[in-house]
């Protein structure tokens, strides 16, 4: 006789908790064969704000860490993942309809993507930041720090990968995040958000939706106390759109992209949430 | 006869040839423009200066192209080395001709020639020999081997540093290898068109710099035009959002230099006289019309009453008068639109409950002025400490912590700079660390340097201009960084499955 299962509920992740969407609402989630996988919770508005004041107020501790502890946290989210590739390459293989070959180098590149991001926590300064010689007596430095609250439309096309490549960076300043996960396939980013439940990231740094991109992605968009939008998974969507209600805040702002190598492993998204900071130390006060 | 009343001293215009009326620079030629021609007028007399065409559509297009075409046959293809040279000539050219351009520019805008002769001229001349120092450079700007240029970049610059921010534009565009069209503000267009002969003796390609003339709707022409690759602006919040709203869904990269409001934090513990003269400094340069004014003076409350008394007395001895007179501290109001402004903006500050105070000075009869005004038992939520006056006129809220010190310094949708006054390092250190601002001066205010980028975070803008990150704001990376990964060497501790 062989063992009934024990299904797991996906729900959101905010504020380091699991809550369903306050909305009541769920959408159901199909394997790639059409079998019946899951209620994701389909998050609302209200689900969209309360993660923005999860990821506000986690902000000023997770970019107030030395770089040294955040680097180490975001390794540790490798481990973890390591820990459970088994469970990722299961959920991929029914989600996506892939091969376990496929789903396995798909498992494997999002822990070793995050591991190089999580190496560029304590060196990044080093190459975006720099002294400055400024023609009088002043100590003059430029350093990068986070941007804030970053708001990202992970890609729709990829269960962890895609949503490892745009969240890690976003991390490794200091920012905190607030991710509308791949509609159609939302449930590794639950899984993910298990392991970041369990590996030292504070909550509220990381803050996982699931639902409807088209309907989430306007409130976060045009939210007061969101400082940048990741559209890299907003192909689809009237992006341009999503682009001009940033506007109202001037947002910082990444566009859609599209192909397998969306968001690729580069410098450039980490330092494209970042701000440069100029300090001048006057020198001749003695 | 007090120890204010010196003889006049005034800077002799003899330098300054100004023509009746003034083109449009396209392609390397003075044209006419299509649009209505203006006046430029001094803001201190009102006195017609000269007649300046503006630039429509047409010409707006007849400009881009003409940066195209310099782009694609001879700017980009030149080496680093070359376009270098031609902005050392520039660098030397302004320098050659700083008393016409001082000159020139406090007629124009309004500040004191000591301003404009120390600050804006030489930072103008600096700022192209710097920039043209990185042009065989680029691969050490941080984006990697063989960055690529932009290709045109359009450029509106605001009436308040009128040649210095058009240098913080063409410098680093040119030598990262864009070209530009260049948009002056309407009130301050003539040193952008002296500029302009300045290229023509340096013989620049045509095309390479164009320099168009005219109200808003031609910035908006500019900013909006399809050919255009970059958009640098500097400006109004509002006038950001707009641009940045305009630009969405295109291939324009796009740095904004926008408001602030500007905390300025005085400890217990600070050196006092230079605390004084770096508030001063901080509000009153350029008559307030800076957008990293310090113009909300945070003081901690011990010692408000002291910094208040000496401040006032510190405002009666500023010389309020002639932009061009040598002794002139406060010169004129930009223009009557901004005027009225100010006025608006600090009867309101008066009406929502602050104590307003104005420094004793007699003020011309023709053009516009405003009188070095302070005002005190501001709270946070006064528009006067919210909204940028953009004018003389300073704010003064207290704090009792460093903690409470900080929070209100960054209780604002600005982030553009700071000022921290004390004598104690690592407290200036932890508070800078603090404060969500893209300059922060410790024990001093109002610095610029070439080599030290300068831009904001929050609704301040984005994108930095100044040293090396000012270059990158104009270049791209060659291509994407891929293969940055390590391919995995599968260390699988028991396959999936």
């Amino acid at each position: 006789m062989t063992r009934l299962a024990v299904p797991k509920t996906y729900k959101l992740y905010i504020g380091g908790a699991f809550p369903r969407s306050e909305s009541g609402r769920t959408y159901e989630i199909v394997s790639a064969k059409g079998a019946f996988l899951a209620n994701a919770s389909k998050a609302s508005r209200k689900d969209a704000r309360d993660a923005v004041v999860a990821a506000r107020g986690a902000f000023g501790g997770w970019s107030g860490a030395t770089a040294y502890n955040r680097g180490q946290v975001l390794y540790r989210v490798a481990e973890i993942l390591e820990g459970r590739r088994a469970q990722f390459v299961a959920e991929i293989v029914d989600a996506e309809g892939v091969s376990t070959a496929v789903a396995t180098a798909q498992v494997d590149a999002a822990i070793d993507r995050w591991v190089w991001y999580a190496g560029w926590a304590d060196k990044y300064a080093q190459v975006a930041g720099n002294a400055n010689p400024v023609a009088g007596p002043y100590f003059n430095i430029s350093v990068p720090e986070p941007t804030g609250v970053v708001a990202i439309i992970a890609p729709q096309d990829s269960s962890l990968l895609g949503l490892v490549s745009a969240v890690a960076p976003a991390l490794v300043a200091g920012n905190t995040v607030v991710v509308v996960a791949s509609e159609r396939l939302p449930l590794s980013a639950i899984s993910l958000s298990e392991v970041l439940a369990t590996s030292d990231v504070p909550k509220g740094v990381v803050n996982v939706l699931t639902g409807s991109p088209a309907e989430i992605a306007p409130w976060l968009a045009s939210h007061q106390d969101v400082n940048a939008l990741d559209l890299v998974g907003a192909g689809a969507l009237d992006w341009v759109d999503l682009q001009i209600a940033a506007a109202d805040t001037l947002k910082r702002v990444l566009t859609p992209e599209n192909g397998s190598d969306a968001a690729a492993p580069t410098l450039g998204r980490i330092t494209a949430f970042v701000e440069t900071k100029t300090v001048w130390h006057t020198k001749g006060l003695i | 006869m007090s120890f204010l009343e010196y003889a006049p001293a005034p800077e002799s215009q003899a330098i300054l040839n100004l023509r009746s009326e003034y083109g449009l620079f396209i392609d390397g030629e003075f044209r006419e423009g299509h649009g209505t021609p203006f006046a430029s007028i001094s803001p201190a007399t009102e006195k017609h200066l000269t007649t300046i065409s503006t630039a429509d559509g047409a010409d707006v297009d007849a400009a881009v192209a003409a940066a195209r075409r310099a782009y694609d046959r001879t700017w980009s293809r030149m080496s680093g080395a070359d376009r270098g040279k031609y902005l050392f000539r520039i660098a030397r050219l302004v320098q050659e001709r700083s008393r016409e351009l001082a000159v020139a520019e406090s007629l124009d805008n309004g500040k004191p020639i000591k301003e404009s002769r120390d600050v804006d001229v030489p930072l103008v001349a600096a700022w192209f020999f710097y920039y043209a120092g990185w042009a065989d450079k680029l691969d050490h700007a941080g984006l990697g081997a063989n960055p690529a240029s932009l290709g045109v970049a359009a450029q509106v610059i605001p009436w308040n540093f009128p040649l210095l921010m058009l240098a913080w534009k063409i410098a680093p565009a040119l030598a990262a290898g864009n070209t530009v069209v260049l948009k002056p503000a309407e009130t301050t267009s003539l040193t952008a068109l002296l500029f302009a002969e300045i290229v023509q003796q340096a013989d620049l390609p045509p095309g390479v710099v164009n320099i168009i003339t005219g109200a808003g709707a031609t910035g908006v022409a500019l900013v909006g035009h399809d050919d255009v690759d970059a958009v640098a602006f500097t400006g109004s919040t509002p006038v950001g959002r707009a641009i940045a709203k305009s630009v969405a869904g295109t291939h324009k990269k796009v740095t904004l230099e926008l408001g602030g409001k500007a905390a300025n934090i005085v400890f217990d513990d600070a050196p006092i006289d230079q605390a004084i003269e770096g508030i001063v400094n901080g509000i009153f340069f350029n008559q307030g019309h800076v957008c990293c004014a310090g113009s909300r003076l945070l003081v901690q409350e011990s010692i408000h009453d002291e910094v208040v008394d000496r401040l006032k007395s510190r405002l009666s001895t500023l010389r309020l008068g002639d932009p061009l007179d040598k002794n002139t501290d406060i010169g004129a109001i930009n223009s009557s639109a901004q005027l009225d402004r100010i006025r608006a903006l600090s009867d309101i500050g008066e009406a929502e409950g602050a104590e307003r105070w104005t420094a004793e000075c007699t003020i011309p009869e023709n053009g516009f002025w405003f009188a070095p005004t302070i005002f005190t038992n501001v709270s946070t939520s006064h528009r006067i400490a919210q909204e940028e006056v953009f004018g003389p006129v300073l704010s003064v809220l207290t704090f009792r912590t460093p903690a409470e010190a900080i929070a209100k310094a960054n209780n604002t949708p600005f982030g553009l700079s700071a000022g921290i006054w004390s004598d104690k390092g690592s407290r200036i250190l932890a508070v800078a660390d603090k404060l969500r601002a893209g300059v922060i001066w410790a024990n001093t205010f109002n610095r610029f340097d070439p080599a030290s980028p300068f831009g904001g975070y929050k609704e301040s803008g984005y994108g930095r201009e100044g040293g090396r990150h000012g270059i990158a704001s104009y270049l791209k990376t060659a291509a994407p960084a891929a293969a940055l990964e390590p391919t995995r060497k599968s260390v699988t501790k028991g396959a999936a499955k």
